[in-house]
């Protein structure tokens, strides 16, 4: 019975996605650690490394996803929220070097040894403990992100308007890590890490094992995703984005609705963003570029907005291109394939892959389908 | 929530009086003072610009009033101090001249979402409206005929039908006055008598106020009739009484 109702939560897709990656949590491991090097069944570290990168991607897509595909709100800011979650794993990580750094100074990291300062900052306090770290990962996005959503979604701040402000908040923030005395380590950021709870970040072990705990972390997002889209929260998402006016005039809080989607989403990127810097390894003011924003954008509509499963897909299937394009003589027109990718998305597929893939299982008589067009609607 | 003091209290379930709105200089409402008695069903007649849509904003909470009250229930709210959500809470439903139902939604969800109950996020999530029985939503639907296209999209309707589905919205909402501006635009001559039929028995338990053009329409209502022009009221009276109005011919309904 129970296996039965959660069969019908997924759908077809999303159970084809959880498998996926279900398969990929077991089955890497096993190909890096078990399966010697020789054989061509071996998955190399760095494959490990780039496949985590890929599902850090995916959880920040599924997050934007909600906010963008079901609820209609346009974030080019997420990048930031992702960001900060990666700022607070990478504070954890540089309280861990301890006397390890270059200048051996047993609290202070090495940039602010360079910088001449005599103590720690304030907000550096209680990043050694690894729960207050993970608390801040998730705190401090969603902070950030339920104030800004007060102040533009109470205003009434929509479309254009609110992808601008969001825009301004990630560069904002962008020019202030870049400072020195902000303490986040400037233009180089933070890096150099040595260990994560107690087992080295560059080991072999770790890396599979951090790969392993995003697998996870990816599969929650996605069933508490899931969760919320097939609730009425979710169906009050959707008539949000398609009728505003008409959700407030039945007698809605639209505000608190959005409110609640964005500060869950940037919670959601945060804790993507905490796993992806010990396994990058750095975390920098890059990751604030608008840019950044907009790549992810790239990624939901391309898998399909408004379905979760495209979301994620997107992520991968995007990141995976760029990799191919930015290594070896193609490099110099990565972002001339985004553009176009982006431009044939819109114009030929505006329901994205998933929705490719739906028409094209129900036309050689398959029981599939596509996305409805409850899961992606046409207004921007 | 308290009466204002300056007022005598009024039996009347919507109160509006001196009302009057700018923009840009355009007054859209020129001090239109009127009265709506618990129960009754009104039609608003008049010419384009003459402030019809403006007097409904304003009555929803969509748009403040410079001037003027608008009070509710006998008096007792004042709802220029309210926003369209918790107005839409108090009890007025509202039904606009383009059909807005929400089109990616079935039939049968966009009544759910609009059925009496909690409204809060956490409700939505986890509580009370993921439980609505499949039979209120079914009731609702049969009284406007559209039960057996409960599992369609609201936007695969036909224009009469989306109009039906938003007044069936309006009966889930189980508001105590209902709004209805223009609901017969673009139906047909059976369906505008079905809706005018509907209306009349949605006004058995329901204060009502239709904006409307059609006069066939309007006279099948068979209610009292308001004449809107240059934002005040120009005419009020039976059908025949305004209709024969020598100024209302002049201005609305040609010679």
């Amino acid at each position: 019975m129970i296996t039965l109702r959660f069969v019908r939560f997924l759908e077809g897709r999303g159970l084809v996605f959880l498998a996926l990656v279900a398969a990929l949590v077991l089955l890497v491991p096993v190909c890096n650690l078990l399966v010697p090097p020789g054989s061509p069944f071996h998955v190399p570290t760095g494959m490990v490394v780039l496949l985590g990168k890929y599902l850090c991607y995916a959880m920040l897509a599924i997050g934007l996803d909600l906010v963008w595909g079901y609820c209609g709100i346009l974030s080019l800011g997420h990048g930031a929220f992702f960001a900060l979650g990666g700022y607070a794993m990478g504070m954890y990580l540089m309280r861990q070097i301890g006397t390890r750094g270059v200048y051996g100074h047993p609290v202070l990291p090495d940039f602010m040894v360079f910088l001449n300062w005599k103590e720690l900052p304030w907000f550096w306090h209680g990043f050694d403990m690894f729960p207050y770290a993970l608390l801040m990962v998730l705190l401090v996005p969603g902070l950030l992100a339920f104030v800004f959503g007060w102040l533009a979604f109470r205003s009434r701040v929509t479309g254009v308007y609110l992808s601008i402000i969001s825009q301004a908040l990630t560069y904002a923030l962008l020019l202030a890590f870049f400072r020195n005395d902000m303490g986040f380590g400037g233009n180089n950021g933070l890096t150099d890490f040595k260990d994560i709870l107690g087992f080295p970040v560059q080991a072999q072990g770790t890396r599979v094992a951090l790969f392993v705990i995003t697998g996870l972390a990816l599969i929650g997002t996605f069933l508490l995703a899931r969760m919320i889209v097939t609730s009425t929260y979710g169906k009050v998402l959707v008539a949000i984005r398609d009728a505003e006016s008409r959700t407030r005039f039945i007698g809605y809080r639209v505000e608190y609705f959005k409110l609640v989607v964005f500060t869950l989403s940037a919670m959601i990127a945060g804790l993507a963003g905490a796993l992806y810097v010990p396994q990058i390894g750095i975390i920098n003011p890059s990751e604030f570029q608008p840019t950044n924003s907009i790549e992810a954008i790239v990624w939901v509509a391309v898998g399909g907005r408004g379905t979760l499963v495209g979301a994620a897909l997107g992520a991968v299937v995007v990141n995976a291109l760029k990799t191919v394009f930015t290594t070896g003589f193609l490099a110099p027109y990565w972002l001339f394939a985004l553009g176009g990718l982006f431009i044939l998305v819109t114009i030929a597929l505006p329901r994205g892959l998933v929705g490719l893939a739906g028409d094209i299982f129900a036309r050689f008589g398959g029981a599939g389908r596509g996305p409805t067009r409850a899961e992606a609607g046409q207004t921007p | 929530m308290n009466p204002p003091s300056s007022h005598a209290v009024t039996g009347a379930i919507l109160y509006l009086d001196g009302v009057s709105v700018s923009f840009d200089g355009f007054r859209a409402l020129n001090s239109l003072s009127f009265t709506l008695e618990p129960g009754e069903m009104r039609a608003v007649i008049g010419p384009n610009g003459a402030g019809k849509t403006t007097m409904m904003d304003v009555i929803t909470g969509k748009t403040r009033p410079d001037d003027g009250d608008v009070l509710f229930r006998q008096g007792t709210i004042d709802l220029t101090r309210h926003d369209e959500a918790a107005i839409a809470e108090l009890g007025i439903g509202r039904k606009f001249q383009k059909p807005t139902v929400f089109e990616s939604h079935s039939v049968a969800d966009n009544v759910l979402l609009a059925l009496k109950g909690p409204r809060d996020p956490l409700s939505a999530l986890f509580g009370a409206r993921n439980r609505i029985p499949a039979a209120r939503i079914d009731a609702v639907l049969e009284r406007v005929r559209l039960q057996e296209h409960r599992r369609r999209l609201a936007g695969e309707l036909s224009h009469g039908q989306k109009q039906w589905l938003e007044i069936a919205m309006l009966l889930a909402q189980d508001p105590s006055l209902l709004l209805v501006d223009e609901p017969v635009a673009g139906m047909t001559d059976a369906e505008t008598e079905a809706t005018a039929e509907l209306l009349k028995d949605i006004n058995r338990d329901h204060s009502v106020i239709v904006v409307e053009h059609d006069m066939g329409f309007v006279r099948a209502l068979g209610c009292r009739v308001m004449c809107l022009h240059e934002g005040a009221v120009l005419a009020e009276g039976s059908i025949d009484a305004v209709a024969s109005n020598p100024r209302v011919i002049e201005v609305y309904l040609g010679r």
